[in-house]
């Protein structure tokens, strides 16, 4: 994170760096840095670290949790077409919103594209799954093929939705769906902090919910384990989430496919290990991808999705080819 | 102790379990066979909590199972399912400490590592411990799923296992083994209810037998009052003869065709 913070279009040392910290906590006097540093650390550098590092932490814990409640390790918000949800939403918002956004200002108008975006990604997942799962298995055709058609949907709609708007606004939505930390400040960071914090606290404690569901939700049911409850509230809180992260980010896909297969494979599928540990790689996951995305070809930027989805996709290549191969159809 | 009275299960109009009633007292073995639809899979389920009666009530130790949350239930019973598909490689040492989960919150404490590695041993599968479950055989699977159900109860001796078709597609040495420990179970107090298709394991092993045919009750009670040539043809529409043999309690039942 300390390296992330320092590397970027404007270049401060590590020296340079704890000297400013020392100054800051009244540790030193002495000044090795220049003010136009101070500002792109605190100002630009800081909270899009930070933004970064929730943001994996969040894409990350909800991929391994919806996992877990889909019995697959193919699900992810973002295939299975719950990112779309939630991009169309606050694309929906974003135009038809606009003087609302207005007139609430800045800080609001942040809470409200991540409601919004809640929401969206809410429906998805409750038709996604709806759709998927028989008789508490998943069916795994279904959940991609769901996934395909809702971001197709999403997609057309909010290409039909760029006729409609503003330049501004498309401006916007642009961003959306290419995925990017660019627009990280302090206030977007608070405004998706609450709607990130809540299900990193709470998705850890359902570790062992979700490993009893992982035999079946009649076998988990007579272990003791609330399935309908657990059910919900992964729902709730993965789509909380992703709401909030497609309102302050974009469309970053992969993460959340890859950093729970990556934890599967080093330490097995126990979800008391594998959530937590998903919310600590993801973030230092989100924060490297970024890292390249802005000093590949500084002083410009890449959008983060893109590095995500060249890192990400070989991988999920090569689950589905092993899931494949699993059953037997290869 | 476990009291089933007048049970029913309807769907519209068609009773898939219809007015079932049976005594249990702990230590003892009860085998449920029947044709496919008889509704020993409705019986289970209805016993398990999973469905509700439609007329009718189960009472465990005196007291209606509506009555338990799904954690004393947890406490109270196992139930080993006919289908089990993992979906993620948990280890079998994992799968099995799965079985304590009703026991502890998060950290499973030393009493519960030991049930486990009792559970393994008498069910043989210490060998097993580190491997992946999904490469497993059948018969392995079948063993460890069973460690598991065992290790929920393992320690409270009043308790209940329920079994559905434990020794389905399983070859004669594994088919054995599993009815041998579900036995030992019942020896050391438990009340064991398994759906069996095999009579003649059902008349080797338990207790009791109940045969249903189309939700109805055949006949109910220890093998050598109900296993007779009139209520298999009843309950299996095929003709049977029966075989004295020695070393068996009850005469065996070979089938000899259908009815005509």
């Amino acid at each position: 994170m300390v390296g992330a913070v320092c590397v970027g279009a404007v270049n401060i040392s590590l020296p340079q760096f704890w000297s400013m910290l020392a100054n800051y906590t009244g540790l030193s006097t002495q000044q090795l840095y220049t003010t136009q540093q101070t500002a792109v650390l605190l100002n630009i550098r800081l909270p899009r670290v930070l933004l970064g590092a929730l943001i994996g932490a969040a894409l990350a814990i909800s991929g391994a949790s919806l996992q877990g409640l889909f019995r697959n390790p193919l699900a992810e918000p973002g295939l299975i077409g719950i990112s779309a949800g939630a991009t169309l939403a606050a694309a929906l918002t974003i135009v038809f919103g606009g003087p609302l956004l207005n007139a609430i200002g800045n800080v609001y108008g942040y809470y409200v594209l991540a409601v919004a975006a809640f929401v969206g990604a809410f429906i998805t997942t409750l038709t996604v799954y709806r759709l998927a799962m028989h008789n508490g298995k998943t069916v795994i055709t279904a959940l991609l093929l769901m996934g395909i058609a809702i971001n197709a949907i999403a997609f057309a709609f909010t290409g039909l939705l760029t006729y409609l708007s503003t330049d501004e606004q498309l401006r916007n939505i642009t961003f959306w769906s290419l995925g990017s930390l660019g627009g990280a400040s302090w206030i977007s960071f608070s405004s998706a902090f609450p709607f990130i914090i809540i299900p990193l606290i709470g998705l850890p404690f359902l570790g062992k919910s979700l490993n009893a569901i992982a035999l079946g939700e009649a076998q988990a049911a007579h272990m003791g384990i609330r399935v309908n409850r657990t059910k919900t509230v992964v729902i709730v809180l993965s789509t909380m989430s992703v709401g909030a992260s497609v309102a302050v980010a974009g469309l970053i896909s992969f993460i959340g496919l890859v950093i729970p297969h990556i934890l599967r494979m080093a330490f097995g599928a126990d979800n008391r290990l594998i959530v937590p540990a998903s919310a600590i790689l993801g973030a230092a996951a989100l924060s490297f991808s970024d890292l390249l995305s802005r000093t590949i070809v500084a002083p410009a930027e890449l959008p983060i999705g893109i590095v995500t989805a060249i890192g990400g996709s070989p991988i999920f290549i090569y689950m589905i080819y092993s899931q494949l191969k699993k059953q037997q159809i290869l | 102790m476990i009291a089933v009275k007048n049970l029913t299960y309807q769907v519209g109009n068609k009773k898939i379990l219809d007015n079932a009633s049976f005594k249990l007292v702990p230590g003892e073995m009860l085998a449920v066979i029947g044709a496919n639809g008889a509704g020993k899979s409705t019986l289970l389920k209805l016993l398990c909590g999973e469905m509700n009666p439609t007329f009718g009530n189960i009472s465990f130790n005196e007291k209606d199972i509506a009555t338990y949350s799904i954690h004393d239930m947890a406490i109270l019973r196992a139930v080993l399912t006919q289908h089990n598909t993992v979906s993620v490689m948990f280890t079998v040492k994992e799968l099995v400490m799965m079985g304590r989960y009703p026991h502890f919150e998060n950290k499973p404490s030393a009493h519960d590592f030991e049930v486990m590695e009792k559970v393994m041993a008498e069910t043989g599968i210490t060998h097993l411990a580190m491997r992946d479950y999904n490469t497993l055989s059948g018969g392995e699977q079948q063993r460890v799923q069973l460690a598991r159900v065992i290790a929920q109860i393992y320690d409270r001796p009043n308790a209940f296992l329920f079994l559905d078709e434990p020794t389905n597609g399983l070859d004669l040495l594994y088919q054995q083994q599993i009815l041998q420990l579900a036995r030992s179970m019942a020896n050391r107090g438990y009340i064991v209810i398994s759906i069996l298709h095999d009579i003649n394991f059902a008349s080797q092993y338990a207790d009791q037998i109940l045969i249903l045919k189309n939700g109805k009750t055949v006949a109910l009670g220890a093998p050598l009052n109900v296993i007779n040539c009139e209520n298999i043809h009843e309950a299996f529409s095929i003709k049977v003869r029966l075989m004295e043999c020695e070393e068996f309690k009850c005469p065996l039942v070979i089938p000899s065709g259908l009815l005509v």
